[in-house]
């Protein structure tokens, strides 16, 4: 658990990080919160020559909540999006899945564009991002371009971000809809045995919208249309429940692991989908 | 001279017997003061790293250190070849056997140390070990007992198969030892014959004691005066100081071992490991200090596991529940070399104290220890040698017996308890518990939790489930545990030939304050607060004003170590011994500077006094100053005393436990709604120590209970080598413990102290797993194997059709 040697890179603006990213290529990874990449190197499954730390760029961090559009920095932590009052009135549902992020240790080093760049598929925020349809913004030596969450990922810790980019913010539209993030773990600290986010709108009694995500169930994270669609115009019922339950199960695809076999995650998904429907519902 | 304190006060100051005095040690911990083996740094000091067998089974067919050596900063790679002519490429155990220090031909489990790498700082040795090339052939893995000994793989090549082991005749190549206790042919008989015959079959699975600190040495050897310096973690440092005179042939004065602050042990550190023996070798062949410090994921994979053990019971009972035998069968999974830390009579340790807490007139053990290619160990897990699987054992039959007579369990235990007029009681399998008063225990802690109003709700609530109304259950578990601490007594236990007594020293200096040595080590457990409690009221000077020191060999009496809950039963009755030689001593200055006859003054809370006039006396801070500025007559000057106490029995704390827990049956996940803890240790030492032990040996028995183990694939390769997967509870898992209390004194302590800080675990295990167990009985559960982690209580569910 010693990691090998590597130069140490602390610039105080993108550009220059983005210097040392075109300089050294592949030996070169940007390092946020650290709790992913860290591990990595210390097991000596991750080689890094050049680590180059963002917590200098003070670009990377703050909240914005501008005409219906929510703006996260990339290097802001799980603790101050969970203590942020306005992020809290524009979307709810990212304090109620931070506050299930690990523990407050973690999560005063742990960031959202950590999280969300790193391709994990046990991270809780790509799930939530595709959720809310966020927009990733992504700047590189050719200039910036932005990328949906829900075409970011690839496979596990393969996604549209080239090596030469650094993800530095996250965008998403104001939400009032009923939401939830609900999540099935061992303990504190262990990635999910299953775990979805919801968001549903109501009309008139009916759901007008609805968008579901899962965590930890794939390789990626799973945004599953069809359990969306399921939902709409319905009053979110038993019968439309279990549809959508049942689409989602169809989206999935989890390997057994220490949490448990296939067949025991896909009987917890659908628990914990449904019940993450079922709260945001009743909050819509 | 007016007195104006009042004798309430003057007990009070000493801060004595029964008090909640602070934990003195707690000034350095919580500040980050405390000096732990990786906190020392000599002058010169190299470290050094291991590299270690990504196989289970594997023959090694060269080891190249040539890269490694050319690696700026490395001093030194060393294999086997490099120790045998030393003869320390294999050192003994504590169970008889030998172990590998370096792979000498084969490796045997997965994490198996291979060479060792010595260089000048930790980054070089880590990357020095990746330089190391070996080749390793695989051989077939064999990770399960019972295939084991059936398998013509041979898993130990060194060892003669036909020749018999340490503990009598070998079944097998892969057989270790049978060892038994009572009477099989009288159990089958009554079995044969009882009314009613519960069986059952049960894994208590490996786990890790897994300390915050991990395990580590420095070692420095000074070639100039000739003399060993060796720190580390050890919870037996004199064993080891013994030890490593034996094996290294430099004479045991020459040796200093030092065991500084210990982040927990809970039998981790008792053993030997080979990094111990490498950054000796290290230091003597480069003649500078050596450093070994393991992380996490060699602690979890190489060092010392726990449990392991596969239990076939059968327990047999009259109509009305009168149990009237016990037959039990364990086959034990030792992995590659027996390391267990036991008394060398006992190598399946304490397991005969199977019986638990009841009257069974007849009973019958019999253990077999197999090799596997896992990580060596077997040790006991904070609890004495094997009570935990013991326990487990009893207080599951209890439940399996309670369904087969369609009885309450809890009624079944009462009407089988052990009475209190019965003790002290001989069990059937040998042991001769001291006092118990377990049905007095059991009323307190079924009031305590309105046990009838729990059983109403459980039978509303399975009514509510099964009309659809919820999908929560509920469990009520129930456990009442004896334990058995305090190993010694010598004729019957010893490590390594070393009798298992204990021993303190006393000094008073002059002014009145005193130090204390003793041959224990605390690893957390307070003794700097507890033990100078103990001799606060046996010499009358304050426990403030009495230094508790224990684990350096040079200062400290020769003792056996802390681990089994016996440094209370041994040391602390040592303790009071030496400080009733102090009080001997005193009472004769006392007399003298009161001008009377020794038989006229009595000791009377921190002073003498005349018998009869209270009002002339003498504090034991004159006496103190007496004993160092006067001549007098008969008496030499000083104030010291020395005792090597070896206790006339153990001691059998017990205790009484329910868990109360929510069961979601679709998630699998539990719920603990209430656990209440009654604990009889005889004589309370500090309360608030006691309330700290109880909850840490509660929060590893829900550990384990629930989801902390050591699993293995078929390749032998280690599943749960890191905390994410190892199950380490935080604040957020464990729920509130309610704490309760009896007092039963051990009759034969010099105190009445039985331990503690064992119990907690011993009890706790089987009484959260009889919660979960108990949720799924009113479904038609039996019972099914911990460790009851989400999956594993989910698939109870699935398989009982409560997800049809």
């Amino acid at each position: 658990m010693i990691t090998s040697a590597f130069e140490y890179h602390r610039p105080s603006n993108l550009a220059g990080a983005l210097t040392v990213l075109e300089e050294h290529g592949d030996d070169a990874r940007v390092i946020a919160g650290g709790h992913s990449l860290i591990p990595m190197m210390k097991l000596r499954m991750a080689d890094v020559p050049h680590l180059v730390d963002l917590q200098d760029i003070a670009d990377l961090k703050g909240i914005t909540v501008e005409v219906g559009t929510v703006t996260i920095g990339a290097m802001t932590t799980q603790h101050d999006l969970i203590n942020n009052k306005a992020l809290l009135a524009a979307a709810p549902i990212i304090h109620e899945a931070a506050l299930q992020i690990a523990d407050p240790q973690v999560r005063y080093m742990g960031t959202i564009g950590g999280n969300v760049a790193n391709g994990d598929p046990g991270n809780d925020m790509p799930g939530l991002m595709q959720c809310l349809d966020a927009t990733f913004t992504l700047v590189g030596p050719d200039g910036t371009r932005s990328v949906k969450a829900r075409e970011f990922y690839e496979a596990a810790y393969m996604t549209e971000r080239e090596d030469g980019e650094i993800l530095t913010q996250i965008s998403f539209s104001v939400t009032n809809s009923g939401f939830a993030y609900e999540k099935q773990k061992r303990k504190i600290g262990d990635y999910a045995t299953a775990a979805c986010a919801v968001l549903i709108t109501k009309e008139d009694g009916k759901v007008t919208s609805a968008s579901v995500a899962m965590t930890n169930l794939s390789d990626v994270p799973v945004l599953s249309e069809a359990a969306g669609a399921a939902l709409v115009g319905t009053s979110c019922d038993a019968i439309a429940m279990k549809a959508a339950v049942a689409a989602a199960l169809q989206d999935i695809d989890p390997t057994e692991d220490n949490r448990g076999p296939v067949e025991f995650k896909i009987h917890v998904a659908g628990i914990i989908i449904s019940r993450a429907i079922a709260r945001a519902w009743s909050r819509a | 001279m007016k007195d104006e304190v009042t004798r309430e006060e003057r007990v009070t100051n000493l801060k004595g017997l029964g008090s909640s005095r602070k934990r003195v040690e707690d000034a350095r911990f919580t500040q980050g003061k405390g000096h732990y083996v990786d906190d020392i740094n000599l002058p010169g000091m190299l470290t050094g790293d291991f590299v270690r067998s990504p196989y289970a089974h594997a023959r090694v067919k060269s080891i190249n250190i040539d890269a490694a050596m050319a690696l700026d900063g490395v001093v030194a790679v060393l294999t086997a070849k490099d120790l045998e002519p030393l003869s320390l490429h294999w050192m003994p155990t504590l169970a008889g056997d030998k172990q590998m220090v370096l792979a000498d031909g084969k490796v045997l489990f997965q994490g198996q140390e291979v060479a060792f790498v010595v260089a000048k700082d930790r980054y070089i040795a880590a990357d020095a070990v990746d330089l190391v090339e070996v080749e390793y052939e695989e051989l077939p893995v064999i990770v399960d007992p019972f295939k084991s000994l059936q398998s013509d793989v041979v898993l130990r090549e060194d060892l003669d198969p036909t020749a018999p082991g340490a503990h009598g005749p070998r079944k097998h190549h892969n057989h270790i030892f049978t060892w038994e206790a009572g009477d099989e042919e009288g159990t089958n008989a009554v079995i044969d014959d009882a009314d009613v015959v519960a069986t059952e079959e049960m894994y208590y699975h490996r786990t890790h004691p897994c300390p915050l600190e991990p395990c580590g040495s420095v070692a420095s050897m000074d070639k100039v005066n000739g003399k060993l310096t060796l720190y580390g973690t050890f919870q037996a440092p004199h064993v080891v100081r013994t030890v490593a005179s034996l094996l290294s042939g430099i004479e045991e004065h020459n040796i200093r071992v030092v065991s500084p602050d210990i982040g927990g042990g809970f039998g981790n550190k008792v053993g030997v490991y080979p990094g111990y023996v490498c950054s000796i070798v290290a230091s003597i062949v480069t003649g500078v200090p050596v450093k070994w410090v393991e992380d996490r994921m060699e602690n979890l994979m190489s060092t010392a596991f726990a449990r392991d053990y596969w239990m076939k019971g059968k327990i047999s009972a009259t109509k009305e529940g009168k149990i009237t035998g016990l037959h039990c069968h364990v086959t034990a999974d030792h992995g590659a070399f027996d390391a267990c830390a036991d008394p060398t009579k006992f190598p399946a340790g304490f397991m005969s104290i199977c019986t638990g807490s009841y009257d069974i007139p007849i009973a019958y053990l019999g253990v077999d220890g197999v090799y596997t290619n896992k990580a060596p160990g077997g040790v006991s897990y904070r609890c004495s040698f094997r009570v935990t699987e013991a326990v487990y054992f009893i207080e599951r039959m209890i439940e399996v017996l309670a369904i087969e007579l369609n009885m309450d369990a809890a009624e079944l235990r009462r009407i089988n308890f052990i009475k209190k007029e019965q003790f002290p009681y001989d069990s059937a399998l040998g042991w001769e518990y001291d006092s118990g008063d377990y049905h007095t225990a059991w009323d307190k802690a079924l009031k305590a939790v309105d046990y009838e109003g729990l059983r109403k709700e459980q039978a509303e609530r399975v009514a509510a489930f099964k009309r659809g109304e919820t999908r929560t259950i509920m469990g009520i578990g129930l456990s009442f545990f004896t334990e058995i601490v305090g190993a010694g007594p010598v004729k019957n236990c010893d490590i390594l030939g070393m009798g298992m007594f204990d021993s303190c020293e006393i000094r008073i200096h002059p002014t009145g304050s005193a130090i204390a040595r003793l041959g224990t080590i605390s690893q957390g457990q307070g003794h700097a607060t507890t033990f100078a409690q103990i001799l606060a009221s046996e010499i009358g000077i304050p426990a403030d004003s009495i230094t508790i020191e224990e684990g350096d060999t040079d200062t400290a009496p020769y003792g056996l170590g802390t681990y089994g809950s016996r440094s209370t039963p041994v040391a602390g009755a040592a303790t009071a011994m030496a400080g009733r030689k102090i009080r001997a001593k005193a009472q004769m200055i006392a007399a003298y500077l009161l001008e009377v006859h020794d038989d006229d003054v009595e000791f009377d809370v921190d002073r003498f006094v005349i018998k009869g006039a209270p009002e002339r006396f003498k504090t034991m801070g004159e006496i103190a100053y007496a004993a160092y500025n006067q001549a007098i007559p008969g008496l030499e000057p000083g104030l010291e005393a020395v005792s090597y106490y070896d206790p006339p029995n153990m001691t059998y704390p017990f205790g009484a436990y329910v868990c109360v827990m929510d069961i979601d049956v679709d998630t699998g996940v539990p719920k603990i709604n209430r656990f209440y803890a009654l604990d009889d240790c005889g004589t309370r030492i500090n309360p608030m120590v006691i309330e700290g032990q109880i909850h840490g040996g509660l929060t590893e028995a829900l550990a384990v209970a629930l989801g902390q183990e050591i699993a293995y694939d078929d390749m032998g390769n280690c599943k749960t080598a890191t905390l994410m997967d190892f199950f380490l509870p935080t604040a957020w898992e464990v729920p509130n413990f309610e704490t309760d209390f009896t007092v039963t004194p051990s009759p034969h302590h010099p105190i009445g102290a039985k331990g503690v800080g064992e119990s907690p675990h011993v009890g706790g295990v089987p009484c959260f797993s009889n919660a979960v167990q108990d949720a799924f009985r009113p479904f038609g559960n039996r019972h099914t194997n911990m460790p009851h982690d989400h999956w594993r209580i989910w698939k109870t569910a699935n398989d009982l059709g409560m997800h049809d």
